[in-house]
């Protein structure tokens, strides 16, 4: 353990207190994530680069490697942009910047944000603090992971169908997909265009309120963003008086469901009840039938365009061939693993001439109608709440080779994804020493309503957070 | 819905992806099973629905026209496997 401040506890609003008030300087403080680093990352491989030095007169920050950083590597965890050394910062970098914080380091995750292990990435999978065996979630593991062990205060993810809220859920933290739209996506590298969000992940609700804060607001380089209607708040009521939240039948019905993941969410519901919420049921068939199948149209199917870029002429390692296609052929083909290869494959067949509509279009009229009933359902509910991840975090390698089975890990995060909800994760129990998480829904722009009902949640559970196996 | 071989070397050709023949072979196996679950939505009759490309209903965003700096060319070329002159250079189309 660090000497001068305890990295697996201190929260980021207690570490900007202790900057404030000068007990500790920036740098002293980095050093210490540094030090907590080495002693622990080498099991469990977070970060795939840190950087020496505090760069600003705050707290450090690890940002997930699909965030440019100026003159510091950037690979979204692919051999394609080995050492990539973007020339000028994402939005949400240069506002963490301006906010004076500094980079820690840049946190690993699966090749293109694609995956839901850290599995896929070209640099070796992450680990789970709580049991290094297991998987950390994905495809932000690296930045969850970290948050839980220690070796960071907080940091950013990106998520595009659960790449923020599974990971947080799997390795007990709290994490925001905010609002699409809310969070600059300039600079970052991108996956599926009409569903990738920036978002946060911290310890607690407020945390993630906080920096929430920092990275929202319009920015003119995106044009997809909008002003927020409100400010941010930061949440410190006790009490959900009043605050409806539905549950959706065909949610919870999901034979996926572990009975340990089932039996936290429910008392957390009661949970909710007993501090005045009313708990009701409502019905959102499409989405949780046809979410999935939908979402692995539209995203590969933009993925396919998105990564047409990496061609080997600008920048990025280049395989040489003869001709100008040839060596675009074999860097592509050298450069992505196999899940950006699967998914470049999917959303280009789903593309191609005579099959447009029947993929794609139909997938996108299938979103329709689950913006509409997540709509309905928002007219008679502030929040909606389902577990976030079906399961607990499971072993190392056993999805690895089946592609379906790892595509159902988020079931139950992607359909407000495609509604461009927010979505907050908050660790609501363990189910065999292991973390379970709660993700509430809200419509869009109602994240200070999440914050509210996270940190009510989290203050009347009481849970110990620092994983069993790391507390002293 | 299978997809077969012949499909599958058409689209690497139509993605860029020079694909070695074991990868062709799993890929058609996993592309068959991957179609053949998302294939689901065509269950749907969905003639009278719109399609949504963005999940938020804004119209238009205009940008002030103020002319701005370009990043200097060194810059621009700092990751470029090869240049010439102020060229990113690749080899012969043909």
């Amino acid at each position: 353990m660090s000497t001068v401040v305890d990295t697996l506890r201190l929260t980021a609003e207690e570490a900007i207190g202790l900057v404030e008030r000068r007990e500790l300087s920036a740098g002293e403080l980095h050093a210490a994530y540094l030090e907590a680093i080495a002693e622990r990352d080498g099991e469990l491989h977070t970060y795939l680069r840190t950087v020496d030095e505090a760069g600003g007169p705050g707290i450090p920050i690890a940002l997930k490697d699909v965030i440019s950083t100026r003159g510091v590597e950037t690979t979204a965890g692919s051999r394609i942009l080995a050492g990539y050394a973007p020339v000028f910062d994402a939005t949400v970098a240069a506002r963490c910047k301006a906010a004076g914080l500094s980079l820690l380091g840049k946190t690993n995750t699966d090749e293109f944000a694609m995956g839901s292990s850290t599995e896929n990435s070209a640099y070796g999978p992450s680990r789970n603090p709580w049991d290094p065996a297991r998987v950390p979630g994905g495809s932000g593991g690296g930045t969850a992971a970290a948050v839980s062990a220690g070796l960071a205060p907080w940091g950013l993810g990106s998520d595009t169908g659960g790449s923020i809220k599974q990971p947080s859920a799997l390795c007990g933290n709290v994490g925001l997909r905010p609002t699409y739209g809310t969070v600059s996506r300039f600079g970052v590298v991108a996956f599926a265009s009409s569903l990738d969000q920036v978002g946060p992940v911290a310890k607690t609700v407020r945390d993630t309120a906080l920096l929430y804060r920092i990275i929202s607001g319009r920015d003119p380089a995106d044009s997809t963003t909008v002003e927020l209607p409100a400010p941010v708040e930061l949440p410190d009521g006790e009490r959900l008086d009043g605050l409806r939240i539905g549950v959706p039948r065909q949610a919870v019905a999901l034979e996926a469901i572990e009975p340990g993941v089932r039996e936290a969410f429910d008392r957390s519901l009661a949970l909710a009840e007993e501090l005045g919420a009313a708990v009701g049921e409502c019905d959102l068939p499409l989405s949780f039938d046809y979410g999935l199948p939908c979402y692995y149209l539209i995203a590969p199917a933009e993925a396919s365009s998105n990564l047409a870029r990496y061609d080997g002429v600008r920048y990025g390692p280049r395989s040489e061939g003869e001709t100008y296609r040839e060596m675009v052929e074999r860097t592509r083909d050298h450069g992505f693993g196999d899940e950006p290869k699967r998914r470049i494959m999917l959303g280009t067949y789903a593309l191609s001439a005579g099959y447009y509509d029947a993929y794609y279009g139909q997938a996108q009229r299938v979103r329709t109608l689950i913006v509409r009933e997540h709509r309905e359902a928002f007219e008679r509910f502030d929040v909606l709440a389902t577990p976030t991840s079906p399961t607990v975090a499971f072993p190392i390698g056993e999805k690895a080779a089946d592609p379906l089975a790892m595509y159902a890990c988020d079931l139950l995060t992607i359909p407000s994804c495609l509604a461009g909800l927010p979505g907050l994760n908050v660790p609501c129990g363990l189910s065999e020493g292991l973390p379970v998480g709660l993700q509430l829904i809200g419509p869009q722009f109602a994240e200070n309503t999440l914050f509210r009902a996270g940190h009510a949640l989290e203050q009347a559970l009481g849970l110990d957070l620092v994983p069993e196996r790391l507390r002293t | 819905m299978a997809i077969s071989r012949e499909q599958v070397l058409h689209v690497a050709q139509l993605a860029r992806l020079d694909l070695r023949d074991e990868e062709v072979e799993r890929l058609t196996t996993e592309l068959g099973a991957i179609l053949d679950a998302v294939s689901k939505v065509a269950e749907l009759d969905l003639a009278d629905v719109s399609p949504t490309s963005h999940p938020l209903d804004l119209v238009n965003a205009w940008a002030d026209d103020e002319p701005h700096a370009s990043l200097p060319l060194d810059v621009v070329f700092a990751n470029a496997p090869a240049r010439e002159n102020d060229l990113f250079r690749v080899p012969p189309t043909a």
